[in-house]
């Protein structure tokens, strides 16, 4: 079974046709207004490791005291954007936006593990300096710019300019993986 | 007097027109108003959280709130451009969307309580705030920004 195929199940199960039918603007405001837990916290963290707010506060303290908040909010983002994928999901498998989204994702996850295994590990050295090492000024400010990007092509997959649907280049045809003929993904 | 041939006036200006016209203005705009939620968000909680016990709470309240400052301030600065330029490319649907009006109504009311009462409280020395008093203000400033939350989501709904 190919991606696609796979999505084209999925649209026919009787949740994705309920969520689609239903409740899906709630789900939808409650996956953009936990930004504001999720991601504003994060951001507050790269920010930090940056030297550009909270100097004073050491930076384990910060990692420490909003870790549970931003993993509690990433994971009401994760379950909501999931609810939304279900709910439509052929269409967001064949958007770019969609793709670049899950790419960049993967991006800022691999920059989160890095972080945390490598120069995070001697926290206790640089714990109290105002402006961080470069390699954790480098995680903060590559999570500034992937977050954005992820933010971005999130807001765009509602827009339709790319879709299967309409008559597209080829490249966007290959990176969005539509179906000449098929018109399938309104 | 109805405000109804203002908005019109601002719905019909070049730059609500160029917005309304153009296929990728709007959504552009909106994402950097929602790359500002992102901000204002996180500097409203960091220091309402602290007032109600939570997250940092081994710093003295005034240290967030002037830490924050900067990017409350500048986050509003880019929410209120952003937002008037949308609003400016829909102005006559705002006009009769219930969600609008809720939403400028908890909008004017954060802004007072966050520049009067919650700025106060904040820039206080820790000990001159009583726990519940700085609850209470905590709880006041998430619900109004909260309602400006849901009330901005909701009028692309409606």
């Amino acid at each position: 079974m190919s991606g696609l195929e796979f999505c084209q199940w999925l649209a026919d199960t009787p949740g994705s046709i309920a969520l689609h039918e239903g409740p899906y603007a709630l789900v939808e405001s409650v996956h953009v207004l936990t930004l504001c837990i999720f991601l504003g916290l994060a951001l507050m963290f790269d920010l930090r490791l940056l030297g550009v707010t909270m100097r004073r506060v050491p930076v384990s303290e910060v990692a420490h005291r909003l870790l549970p908040w931003t993993v509690a909010g990433f994971v009401i983002m994760v379950i909501s954007g999931a609810l939304l994928f279900y709910a439509i999901p052929v269409r967001s498998y064949q958007s770019i936006w969609f793709r670049f989204k899950i790419v960049m994702l993967i991006l800022a996850g691999l920059n989160v593990l890095i972080f945390h295994s490598g120069i995070y590990r001697r926290v206790a050295d640089w714990d109290l300096d105002a402006v961080a090492p470069r390699a954790a000024r480098l995680a903060g400010a590559l999570s500034l710019v992937l977050w954005v990007l992820i933010v971005l092509s999130g807001r765009m997959i509602a827009y339709n300019w790319f879709d299967c649907y309409k008559p597209q280049s080829a490249l966007v045809t290959l990176l969005a993986g539509c179906v000449p003929g098929d018109l399938a993904g309104r | 007097m109805s405000l109804l041939p203002l908005f019109e006036w601002c719905e019909n200006v070049g730059v609500g027109q160029a917005i309304r016209i153009s296929d990728w203005l709007f959504p552009v705009i909106e994402g950097f108003h929602l790359l500002g939620l992102c901000v204002i968000g996180g500097a409203i909680l960091l220091v309402d959280m602290r007032l109600l016990g939570l997250g940092l709470r081994r710093q003295p309240i005034a240290e967030l709130a002037r830490d924050t400052r900067p990017f409350l301030l500048g986050s509003l600065a880019v929410m209120l451009v952003t937002g008037l330029l949308l609003f400016s490319s829909e102005a006559v649907k705002c006009y009769y969307s219930f969600a609008f009006w809720f939403k400028m109504t908890s909008l004017a009311l954060a802004i007072i309580f966050t520049f009067t009462v919650r700025q106060r409280v904040t820039l206080m020395d820790d000990a001159r705030i009583s726990p519940i008093k700085a609850r209470i203000v905590a709880l006041v400033s998430l619900a109004l920004w909260s309602g400006v939350g849901w009330g901005g989501r909701w009028i692309g709904f409606s």
